[in-house]
């Protein structure tokens, strides 16, 4: 993975030491509540329902064994002993002191690690596919790109005070595993005839109130021009953006009012016209930061058949490990939806644990996914029986990647100010009601995900199924979408009907699988199925029979 | 008397604006709505001249007007407020604009100072009640950054640089 370098650690360092003054300024009164908040959202810092909430950046997902270890010993010594990761390749700390935190980001600065523009209406960290690197399918590894948008976006001297968030996710591969197409900017790798590397950039995409499917503002950029054409864009964003309804802020709504190819010829103009001030991005730099990402020093090594006997390890195997590149490996989801847990949460002891797995059975190297769980990308296939044999021991094993309950859910009103209703007691509903493994290997792969309020961070309209709480008269009410899907071809999901009450959600639910279940073709997946036939028949039985009728 | 940061150093400001009590050749910073509606008595005056921008106004509207300007101000108006660093890149970068780049309002403070700065701002109205002498610190509160930025800040290192180097 990549390493800093003396100006990297100096810049983190440099943030430290500015926001622990920042916070000492606030603390002894010298800045207000409102003059500190911008500051403190530029390092991840909100203030939630019980306390601040810390959100750490793991550039688009990749740990070190050292790294997992210090966000255990944070997550211990200053917080509750827990962490939550999140949709966006996040780690959030929901208990930390406001008076702790310029601490604990100099502890993690030791570890190369950092806050920046984890918030606020800036550039924010960047994300990629999980299995970036080890995918057979992808064009090039993401991950370089990545790191070369984190340097350059990082305490960027124009753009660090946008209309709003901005976030850019890269995939390496056509499957798209990053979600790319409902950010800011999604970067797909391509190469064009000549054989030439670049990108494909859509613009535009995003959840939130307004969900909308990015849009192509070029097809093939070549990868010099990959800084001084993402500047042209943000410059055209912060000068036109609007700036007077934070809810009509995002440059999806710039995109729309304008049409994609007025945008695109704004663009275009100011990319050229800047053209003698562009940001070069020299080849020599990209080779320096592939360096670091090299494939691992692999064994030679055949493949080997699928585990036999135990019929859980065989569940595991097929659920939650996934085919490499690379013959004799696997690379392995940990799954961090263990039923009666929350959905994207570890402790410091699995943690701790995890990183020292990691460092006996992966390169010391842990990945976060976009769906809430860890990935050990590099594993040899004639470790897997031992690895599971571990990994079910801390309750890492739940065989249950795919499928309904690897669900994704925001933290909802339990943590989250902004929430309408909670999310975290629906999943352990739905963890229940959907407890038995056969019955949920026979649902196949559904995608549940779900938000506690219209921002989406739950990604809710892009689930197979989405459930978006919402505030009926100052009760938790919940809407269910169906028909999403945030790879392949992009979608969003249609709603059914009236919302639910929160007891009913995970009935309602059963009502719906269960109708798939009567009408599916042979080997037909839920998406596939939904598609097929569209909501109606789904919505006719979703609801409760009333009582009368029963 | 009002004081501001020129070149990190702390001066009296020569310049007025319209309202202001001055004699009628002294330096005058007009907004760029007064340079509309009267560009021709503006552009005569005998004394130097110079527009303050509001965020909504656009750079391109004085391109033509730059050469006989000595001071281009920025509004900061509040904390959120980003297009002035725009406009700052812009006018120092595309426009060659060599005069006086102030940046004034409520949000100018010393935690914007080290991107006024990189986006070329050489000149800072504080707003009241700022510190000038944290101010000036702020102004190198990094000594290392990614991106191209004014000659205003000397980093000791720095990742990406620009197909020209700014002047
Ligand atoms: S979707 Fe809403 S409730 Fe959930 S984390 Fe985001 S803002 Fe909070």
């Amino acid at each position: 993975m990549y390493q800093y370098d003396e100006l990297d650690q100096a810049l983190v360092d440099a943030r430290v030491a500015e926001f622990r003054d920042q916070t000492r300024r606030h603390l002894a009164g010298e800045l207000s509540e409102e003059e500190f908040r911008p500051l403190r959202l530029r390092n991840g810092l909100y203030i939630q329902r019980h306390a601040p909430m810390l959100r750490i950046a793991i550039p688009y997902g990749l740990l070190s064994a050292r790294q997992l270890h210090t966000l255990a010993a944070v997550a211990r010594r200053y917080d509750r002993g827990y962490g939550h990761f999140t949709t966006r390749q996040n780690l959030q700390l929901n208990w930390p002191r406001l008076e702790d935190v310029p601490e604990i980001l100099a502890q993690l600065a030791t570890v190369q690690m950092h806050s920046i523009q984890t918030s606020g209406n800036c550039i924010r960290n960047v994300t990629a596919d999980h299995l970036a690197g080890v995918a057979a399918d992808e064009v090039d590894d993401p991950r370089p790109y990545c790191e070369i948008i984190r340097q350059w976006s990082s305490v960027h001297p124009e753009f660090t005070y946008l209309p709003r968030k901005f976030k850019i996710a890269v995939t390496g591969s056509p499957a798209d595993r990053a979600a790319s197409e409902v950010h800011d900017v999604g970067l797909h790798l391509v190469r064009d005839a000549q054989g030439q590397l670049g990108f494909t950039v859509l613009v535009g995409g995003g959840l939130g109130r307004m969900p909308i499917i990015g849009q192509v503002i070029r097809e093939f950029l070549p990868v010099a021009d990959l800084l001084s054409y993402l500047e042209a864009i943000l410059r055209i964003y912060n000068r036109q953006g609007r700036r007077d309804n934070i809810h009509r802020a995002r440059i999806k709504v710039l995109v729309k009012a304008l049409g994609i190819e007025r945008f695109r010829d704004l663009v275009e103009a100011e990319w050229q016209e800047n053209r003698p001030h562009h940001v070069q991005l020299p080849q020599a730099e990209v080779e320096r930061v592939r360096a670091f990402f090299r494939p691992q020093p692999y064994e030679i090594l055949a493949d080997l058949p699928a585990p036999a006997g135990n019929a859980r390890l065989q569940a595991w195997y097929r659920y939650n490990t996934h085919a490499h590149k690379v013959p004799g490996y696997r690379a392995v989801f940990v799954s961090l939806k263990a039923h009666g847990e929350v959905p994207g949460d570890m402790s410091a002891e699995q943690m701790d644990a995890l990183a020292e797995i990691a460092r006996r059975y992966s390169f010391g190297l842990v990945r976060v996914t976009h769906t809430q769980n860890l990935l050990l990308a590099d594993v040899r296939q004639r470790d897997l029986e031992a690895l599971w044999r571990e990994l079910e021991a801390l309750r890492l094993a739940t065989p249950n990647i795919g499928t309904l309950t690897d669900m994704i859910a925001c933290p909802g009103l339990d943590f989250c100010s902004l929430a309408n209703a909670g999310t975290l007691d629906v999943a352990r509903q739905i963890q229940q009601r959907f407890d038995d493994l056969d019955y949920l290997y026979d649902l196949g792969e559904i995608e549940i995900k779900m938000s506690g309020c219209m921002n989406a961070c739950g990604h809710h309209h892009v689930g197979h199924i989405g459930i978006l709480g919402v505030d009926k008269h100052g009760e938790e009410w919940y809407q269910i979408t169906l028909g999403g899907s945030a790879s392949g071809v992009t979608a969003l999901g249609e709603v059914i009907g009236p919302s639910v009450r929160k007891n009913e959600v995970a009935a309602t639910i059963e009502r719906i699988v269960e109708v798939y279940r009567g009408v599916r073709a042979d080997g037909e997946r839920f998406l596939d199925t939904v598609r097929r036939l569209g909501i109606k028949p789904f919505k006719e039985q979703a609801y409760a029979p009333h009582p009368a009728a029963a | 008397m009002r004081l501001i940061l020129r070149q990190r150093e702390l001066v009296a400001d020569a310049w007025r604006y319209a309202g202001e009590e001055a004699g009628a050749d002294a330096p005058l910073i007009a907004t760029l709505a007064e340079l509309r509606t009267d560009p021709e008595r503006h552009l005569a005056r005998r004394g130097a001249l110079g527009v303050r921008l509001t965020p909504v106004d656009r750079v391109e509207e004085l391109a033509t007007h730059l050469p006989r300007l000595a001071l281009v101000a920025c509004e900061f108006p509040g904390p959120g407020e980003g297009r002035g660093y725009s406009q700052g890149r812009l006018l120092r970068e595309r426009y060659g604009f060599a005069g006086e780049l102030r940046a004034v309002g409520a949000g100018v403070k010393q935690d914007l100072v080290f991107h006024l700065a990189r986006c070329g701002f050489d000149a800072l109205e504080l707003a009241p009640g700022e510190d000038p002498a944290a101010a000036v610190r702020a102004w190198q509160r990094y000594e290392v950054g990614y991106q191209p930025g004014a000659a205003q800040v000397v980093l000791r290192r720095q990742r990406f640089f620009a197909a020209t180097p700014p002047a």
